[in-house]
């Protein structure tokens, strides 16, 4: 990957290993103790169809370079859309500004890094694909959703696909590169029952060709479940509100992981002591049924990552161990001011951005209990298998997630869909609620994003069903 | 500047030449600067100049988006035939041609969205006020005794449109924000909350020291929360709240969510849909307004457009295209980004004043939740179902009895708009979106 990516910049722009040790000798000309380059250049493209017709297609280029310079605490960031010696070279003057004097450093010149993780190798990339083609998936979406039922009134559908590849060169001597794909699928339905209008979602991805969109994945089978979800919806009662016991069904419902401890255990915010888990390393933070990883090497996955966005290889990164807090994930900055390992999770939107610590695809192992089993156990409560959105508060550690699809259960069955609801919790004792974990872990589909400081970047979450003795639930019935 | 409207008017010919049957060209061009501080020193400066160019053509009736940063000609050529070829390749839609020529803006007012003083603003000058505000928080309460990212920035704009109805347009626009988000703690409980500002001219901003000490002020009374019993009751939206609740009413009232049947709104035009107590305003031409623009992103002059008048429903936000499939000129709300259509946006959105005071509302309460944060994505405005995470303070008799957290708001936005029983005099614009106090009848707070 390296060596692609070193080629790609070379043949292109004209950029040479020599110029980039030249550069960073610039970048560190004023002070500060490392300095670091981002060569992005992205193709993206997207077809939409709607009302049975396709509306737009679209095609986009994004290229330039992030220059970045760290002194102590304090980092400077400068960027340009031309990749060229001159530009960049401006870029790395400004970026330095900061740097006046306090420690320093000698650039060490750059080595390419060695053939590292390959986790998504790349024949056919989506954003080669005839259009044409993706055409014939949009309608094969709209076909299968609108066979689901009649009352299927209004069939969105979209695939997006990315190509991007990356140079990063650093102070420490490292050369790294990496191409990444992406391609997404979406399927956005409305059911109307008589002016009952409701809405269902469904979609998938992950880092891969057009040939990822097959069986369970397929554009029919997204359609048909995006359906699915509307008209259930139309049946549905008003959501419970208060405390009560809740399962969460596997996959996508690990959206809680993300929000309720993930987030909280970015180092950055520890490192500031501005994060209810700061200081909690070696506590008890959930049941001893819980261990919960953040993973970047799982092949194909939309959120994985050969190397993190400052040329780190990613790893998988134990965070709780039954139970128990171990550690954080971190970039280059917040691992050398914390004096810890470097986790590889330094990740960035793009090169007009800073990286900082975020999640790959975070998710719970797999306990021992049936699932089924699970629901059984339950006398009165909510069972949620699909939700929107969530959020956190990290330093009171508050965060919700939406619940799209989810179900009564009245003596351990489950009974009446309900409407939409939030749930909210505290991040630091949710998960000491869990009572059980269901063998059933699955990730999901690919089709997650995250947004920290204004910077959007795909993540995956996975979850076995698991059932969480109290949450509280913002229904509006009594 | 890079781009010019001979830059974007030669791209439009261009694709004339090659056999489009017409063509838009938007480009941007944007100066950032911006400093993050915490405890008293920098903790990131960025400085950076880009540029983008997006071209959207038609084939008879079909069309297709492109964008680039490089302007070489070689690379123009190659994405002149390349939006052309993937036009090719989707459907007739006669909805997505241009605006009729003869509706295209005829003049371009200066809408004072440009002040030079943020141009010439020195990096020690923008450092020296985001210290300020934190010392300011700082200072407030031995309580405070951490912060977030907090900061300053600047971004010195250009934003050109051409089209082949011979329409060719620029202008330039300042932007200054600050803020702060200190962190407060007492015993074990930490706390955080934010203020800010964010306006076209560096003198209409909030000083530092008012910033920093309202974001201490918020952050210090939301020390000792707690989790109240499910129940139902009056809800007070404090001003940027009200504020969110906008942004879902200008959801509900978009020609994108409208044409597609995606709001509760769709065949209420004329019908009352909210309290005599809610008019929303539309105005995309108040000086130095963040929403202000002297033409939308289609080119059509941007206006005032009553939106909700009294609670009824007067007018949907409409873009040339939401407009035709739904039987209506376009309001001149066209917004987009580089690449891709336009969708509709909002000008300078406001909830219109009431005669109460934020005090007089909350006082009027007996007993109630004032809502000062909500997180979470809980609103579907195709059915109104809404349910959000809040916190806030409790209120009983009319006082501020304590701070409230780890609950839930929940209700449809129906009732929700229709038990809107007073809205404040408390209108202040931070941002494109303004609202100013509200209290709604009743909604479902889940807790304990």
């Amino acid at each position: 990957m390296t060596r692609d990516a070193i080629e790609f910049f070379r043949d292109r722009y004209g950029i040479t290993p020599e110029d980039v040790d030249r550069l960073l000798g610039v970048a560190l000309a004023r002070g500060g103790e490392f300095a670091d380059l981002y060569f992005e250049h992205t193709i993206s493209g997207s077809v939409q169809l709607e009302e049975q017709i396709v509306k737009s297609a679209t095609r986009s280029v994004r290229q330039g370079v992030g220059v970045r310079v760290v002194a102590g605490e304090k980092t400077g960031f400068a960027y340009t859309d031309r990749i060229e010696v001159a530009s960049i070279e401006r870029a790395a003057r400004t970026a330095s500004s900061v740097a006046h004097s306090v420690s320093s450093a000698e650039a060490i010149r750059v080595t390419p890094a060695g053939p590292g993780l390959d986790l998504y190798p790349v024949d056919d990339a989506a954003t080669d694909a005839a259009v044409v083609e993706k055409v014939a998936m949009l309608h094969e979406a709209d076909a299968a959703a609108r066979a689901v039922d009649r009352r299927i009134r209004e069939v969105q559908a979209i695939v997006a696909d990315e190509f991007k590849v990356v140079m990063i060169a650093t102070s420490e001597g490292v050369l790294a590169g990496d191409v990444q794909p992406l391609a997404r699928f979406g399927v956005n339905c409305i059911a109307d029952d008589d002016g009952n209008r409701q809405v269902g979602r469904a979609g998938g991805g992950g880092r891969r060709g057009l040939e990822f969109f097959e069986g369970d994945e397929s554009p029919g089978a997204f359609g048909a479940e995006a359906a699915r979800q509307a008209i259930a919806q139309i049946e549905a009662v008003e959501a419970p509100s208060g405390t009560m016991e809740v399962v969460l069904g596997s996959g996508w419902p690990g959206i809680l992981l993300h929000e309720a401890v993930g987030h909280g255990l970015e180092a950055d915010f520890n490192r500031k002591g501005t994060s209810v888990f700061s200081g909690l390393v070696g506590s008890r933070v959930a049941s001893d049924l819980c261990t919960v990883v953040d993973d970047g090497t799982i092949p194909g996955r939309r959120g994985s990552l050969n190397v993190d966005d400052e040329g780190h290889v990613t790893t998988s990164t134990v965070l709780i161990e039954k139970g128990i807090l171990r550690g954080y994930i971190n970039d280059r900055l917040n691992a050398g001011l914390l004096g810890v390992e470097r986790t590889g999770n330094g990740r960035r939107e793009s090169y007009q951005c800073i990286p900082y610590p975020r999640m790959t695809n975070t998710f719970m192992l797999a306990g021992e209990e049936d699932p089924g089993e699970i629901v059984r156990g339950v006398k009165r409560g909510l069972f949620a298998v699909q939700f929107g959105g969530g959020q956190v508060d990290i330093t009171n550690g508050k965060f919700v997630f939406s619940a799209s699809e989810a179900y009564l259960i009245e003596d351990g069955k489950i009974t009446a869909p309900v409407r939409g609801a939030t749930l909210i919790g505290n991040g630091p004792d949710v998960l000491t609620k869990v009572t059980a974990v269901g063998s059933d872990l699955a990730l999901d589909r690919g089709i997650g994003t995250c947004s920290k400081n204004g910077q959007g970047i795909p993540v995956g979450v996975g979850l076995p069903t698991i059932r969480i003795s109290e949450m509280t639930v913002g229904g509006t019935k009594g | 500047m890079r781009i010019d409207t001979q830059l974007a008017s030669g791209l439009v010919d261009r694709c004339m030449k090659r056999g489009a049957s017409a063509a838009e060209v938007v480009a941007r061009e944007e100066t950032e600067f911006s400093v993050q501080v915490r405890l008293g020193e920098i903790e990131t400066l960025t400085e950076a100049d880009s540029s983008a160019l997006g071209l959207r053509v038609l084939v008879d009736g079909r069309q297709a988006s492109v964008s680039t940063s490089d302007y070489a000609d070689a690379t123009l050529e190659s994405l002149v035939n390349e939006a052309l070829a993937l036009a090719r390749a989707t459907s007739v839609d006669p909805s997505s041609d241009l605006p009729e020529a003869a509706s295209m803006a005829s003049e371009i007012p200066d809408l004072d969205l440009y002040d030079p003083a943020i141009a010439a603003l020195s990096p020690d000058a923008c450092i020296d006020m985001a210290l300020r505000a934190e010392v300011a928080a700082r200072d407030v309460d031995p309580r405070i005794t951490n912060f977030d990212r907090g900061g300053f920035g600047t971004v010195v704009g250009r934003t050109v449109l051409a089209n082949s109805h011979g329409f060719a347009g620029a202008y330039d626009s300042t932007r200054i924000s600050l803020s702060a988000i200190p962190v407060a703690t007492d015993g074990d409980q930490m706390q955080r909350d934010y203020w800010y500002d964010t306006r076209r001219s560096l003198a209409d901003l909030e000083t530092p020291e008012s910033i920093g000490q309202t974001a201490a002020r918020r952050t210090l009374r939301r020390l000792g929360a707690r989790k109240v019993a499910t129940c139902e009751v009056t809800v007070v939206l404090e001003p940027l709240i009200a504020r969110d609740l906008l942004g879902t009413i200008f959801s509900a009232c978009s020609g994108d969510s409208v044409y597609r049947k995606a709001t509760l709104f769709a065949d209420r035009r004329g019908e009352r849909v909210a309290s005599p107590a809610l008019t929303v305003v539309d105005d995309g031409r108040v000086a130095r307004g963040l929403g202000s623009r002297p033409f939308d992103s289609e080119g059509l002059a941007t206006r005032r457009t009553d939106v909700i008048r009294d609670g009824v429903l007067e007018n949907f936000l409409l873009n040339t295209y939401t407009g035709r499939k739904l039987g209506m000129p376009s309001t001149g709300n066209a917004s987009r980004g580089i690449v891709g259509a336009a969708s509709v946006g909002a000008g300078n959105l406001y909830i219109g004043p009431g005669v109460q005071s934020h005090d007089e509302i909350v006082r009027s309460v007996k007993r109630g939740f004032l809502v000062t944060e909500l997180i979470g994505f809980g609103v579907n405005v195709v059915n109104g179902d809404y349910s959000r995470g809040a916190a806030g303070m409790w209120i009983e008799n009319g006082e501020i009895a304590y701070p409230v957290e780890e609950v839930t708001i929940a209700g449809n936005l129906k009732q929700m708009l229709e038990g809107i029983e007073a809205v404040g005099s408390d209108l202040e614009f931070r941002g494109k979106l303004a609202a100013p106090t509200i209290r709604i009848a009743s909604m479902t707070v889940s807790g304990r």
